[in-house]
């Protein structure tokens, strides 16, 4: 039943992948493609942060480190001659390995304290390379005067596409269950004989391995940026935002939650600086009190209650 | 040398301010078991609330404690019955799991809201007196920092006067010892939640008062000032309120020396390594039990 589920959010995924793999042939307009890009881009992140958090229930609060650093090499490969998909590649590999070099000691934290040891992580990395790499990062003329929105659009597909099957994979995967074993109570896991320590590495590894390739797509996207700016906390908090507004720990919420997240804050803070963080704010209030599911609850929950509707007309209740 | 000691003059005095920022998360933290990560938003909020009484009615800052501190209070109120009190709820580990991100979402809220409220501007409260300073043996110690260190000192005390002899203090006391015990006595434990919450919110809008004075606010400072009370109460443990100032004292000069020996842009950084390898080395902090 499960996997039949799983299968069905899968095919979901794919068609909404196909749209998009057409959208560059139907329009030009640059701001749409922008806009998609943004929104693709978003889907990597929030799945990266998805794989730890939904799957192994550990909130990493440092994600934007890994992000960053996924940028900071990949953009440094790049501009040096490396081919992009290189470059990426060991921006990937160098978040990742830096997640393990971390990850023993991090993961003698539980809970909370994980959270804010790797919020603290987050904070160092970003503050000392900030202090290292303090000048802007601008693509040299050559580069520019090459530069193809369609290349980095569907590079971003790719790894939105690579991102939401590997989460699929990964919850129905042994590896996936022991990881929502561990999830729902990491002693009782241990005691069944589910390796904690090994999964939850693991999850951290892909998880931050992602996001070193999300950062690598942002760093092959953008003109000039402040190598630092990758590394701020807002990359981690709107992963976050995202994830736990689609659904945390189920495939499709982050896309729910990527998509809805960046219309938001494309149309609206055009308008009215941080609006849209008001709006997230409160939402996610609201979600955690009270749907700690997300929208992909929410509509599993309207479903349900629709169709119990249609099949059998309620009888109406006595007053008391 | 002179300069040396200049900047841990200056790194005790913002630590005395660190300390007071840390109280209340740690009583919070420690009675209620909810991390509550808006702390610094809290703070940012107190601060606004001393610098408009000063701008708009031109009410000198450390008069303005008088009013900031009890509107904390109610706005502490308020946040409990609306928000945490749905999250004690819940057994300990959903609880500090479920305020992480409740007090996230606070804090992006708080942060939203004093943005397009005030803006992003850097505000800070210029009194007539703000740039007297006595000199001591060559050092310059400012006046209104020396004072911002004294009343915070002097808060503290009151706390751990009232957590220590107030009736429903030492019900918050018992409450974070054991819940369950407490509860067997007969204390209304949701009621001692809900004063150490009020306590806790009180204090940090007292902080953010002296902290527009001496030094100078904007909606962003949250998630620093939350950095610098999770630091403290990392470093000093839970359970001592005096243990808490001095780590917010100690916290200030390290980041005075550690400016001194590596330059100023790493000043946040050391704080946070020391933080990252207590948490990892000795979990129960400095002072612990």
């Amino acid at each position: 039943m499960r996997l039949l589920t799983e299968r069905r959010e899968l095919g979901w995924a794919a068609a909404l992948l196909l749209v998009f793999a057409a959208l560059p042939l139907v329009t030009r307009r640059e701001d749409v493609l922008n806009f998609v890009f943004l929104v693709l881009l978003s889907i990597v992140l929030a799945e990266s942060w998805n794989i730890l958090a939904g799957y192994a229930g550990q909130v990493n609060l440092g994600h934007a480190a890994f992000f960053g650093l996924g940028a900071l090499v990949a953009r440094t490969l790049w501009i040096q001659g490396t081919p992009t998909l290189l470059a990426m590649g060991a921006g990937a590999v160098v978040a990742a390995a830096f997640s393990l070099l971390i990850g023993a000691a991090a993961f003698r934290l539980r809970g909370a304290y994980f959270a804010i040891g790797t919020l603290a992580l987050g904070e160092i990395l970003r503050t000392t390379v900030g202090n290292l790499f303090p000048e802007i990062s601008t693509l040299p003329a050559a580069s520019i005067a090459a530069y193809r929105l369609s290349h980095r659009y569907y590079l971003a597909l790719a790894l939105a596409a690579v991102s939401v099957a590997a989460v699929a994979a990964l919850a129905i995967s042994r590896v996936g269950l022991g990881m929502q074993a561990i999830r729902e109570d990491e002693e009782a896991a241990e005691a069944s004989g589910v390796g904690a320590l090994w999964l939850k590495l693991m999850a951290l590894a892909l998880s931050t391995g992602l996001a070193g390739l999300a950062g690598g797509l942002f760093a092959y996207y953008h003109i000039s940026y402040y190598p630092s700016h990758p590394f701020g906390p807002h990359w981690t908090f709107d992963a976050l935002l995202m994830t736990f507004i689609g659904g945390v720990g189920t495939v499709l919420g982050p896309i729910f939650g990527a998509v809805l997240y960046v219309f938001l804050k494309e149309y609206l803070a055009v308008r009215w600086v941080d609006f849209h963080l008001l709006i997230f704010g409160v939402l996610f209030i609201l979600i955690v009190l009270l749907l700690p599911g997300g929208l992909v609850q929410a509509t599993a929950r309207a479903r349900r209650l629709l169709t119990r509707r249609l099949a059998v007309p309620r009888a109406k209740k006595p007053r008391p | 040398m002179s300069i040396l000691a200049q900047q841990l003059v200056l790194g005790v005095m913002i630590g005395g301010l660190y300390g007071l920022g840390a109280v209340g998360l740690s009583l919070v933290f420690g009675v209620l078991k909810v991390l509550n990560v808006a702390h610094g938003e809290l703070i940012m909020l107190g601060g606004y609330g001393a610098f408009w009484l000063f701008a708009l009615f031109g009410l000198d800052p450390f008069a303005s404690l008088l009013l900031v501190l009890p509107l904390s209070l109610l706005l502490g109120l308020g946040l409990y019955c609306v928000l945490f009190g749905f999250v004690v709820r819940a057994d300990e580990e959903t609880r500090v799991k479920n305020s992480l991100l409740i007090g996230f979402g606070l804090a992006l809220v708080l942060h939203a809201l004093a943005v397009r409220l005030w803006t992003a501007d850097d505000r800070s409260i210029d009194t007539a007196y703000a740039g007297s300073a006595i000199s001591l043996g060559g050092l310059s110690i400012p006046l209104v920092r020396l004072a911002s260190l004294a009343l915070a000192f002097a808060l503290i005390g009151g706390v751990h006067l009232l957590l220590k002899h107030w009736r429903w203090g030492q019900a918050i006391r018992a409450t974070a010892e054991d819940w369950q015990a407490a509860l067997l006595t007969g204390i209304d434990i949701r009621r001692a939640y809900l004063l150490a919450f009020a306590i806790g919110t009180g204090l940090a809008g007292a902080a953010g008062t002296l902290v527009s004075v001496g030094y100078s606010i904007n909606p962003s400072i949250g998630l620093e000032w939350t950095l610098k009370a999770l630091i403290v109460v990392v470093l000093a443990g839970l359970g001592s309120t005096f243990g808490t100032f001095v780590g917010g004292l100690f916290l200030g000069v390290a980041e005075a020396a550690s400016a001194a020996a590596f330059g100023g842009p790493y000043r946040e950084v050391v704080g946070l390594v020391i933080f990252v390898a207590v948490l990892v080395l000795r979990p129960r902090g400095l002072f612990g039990q």
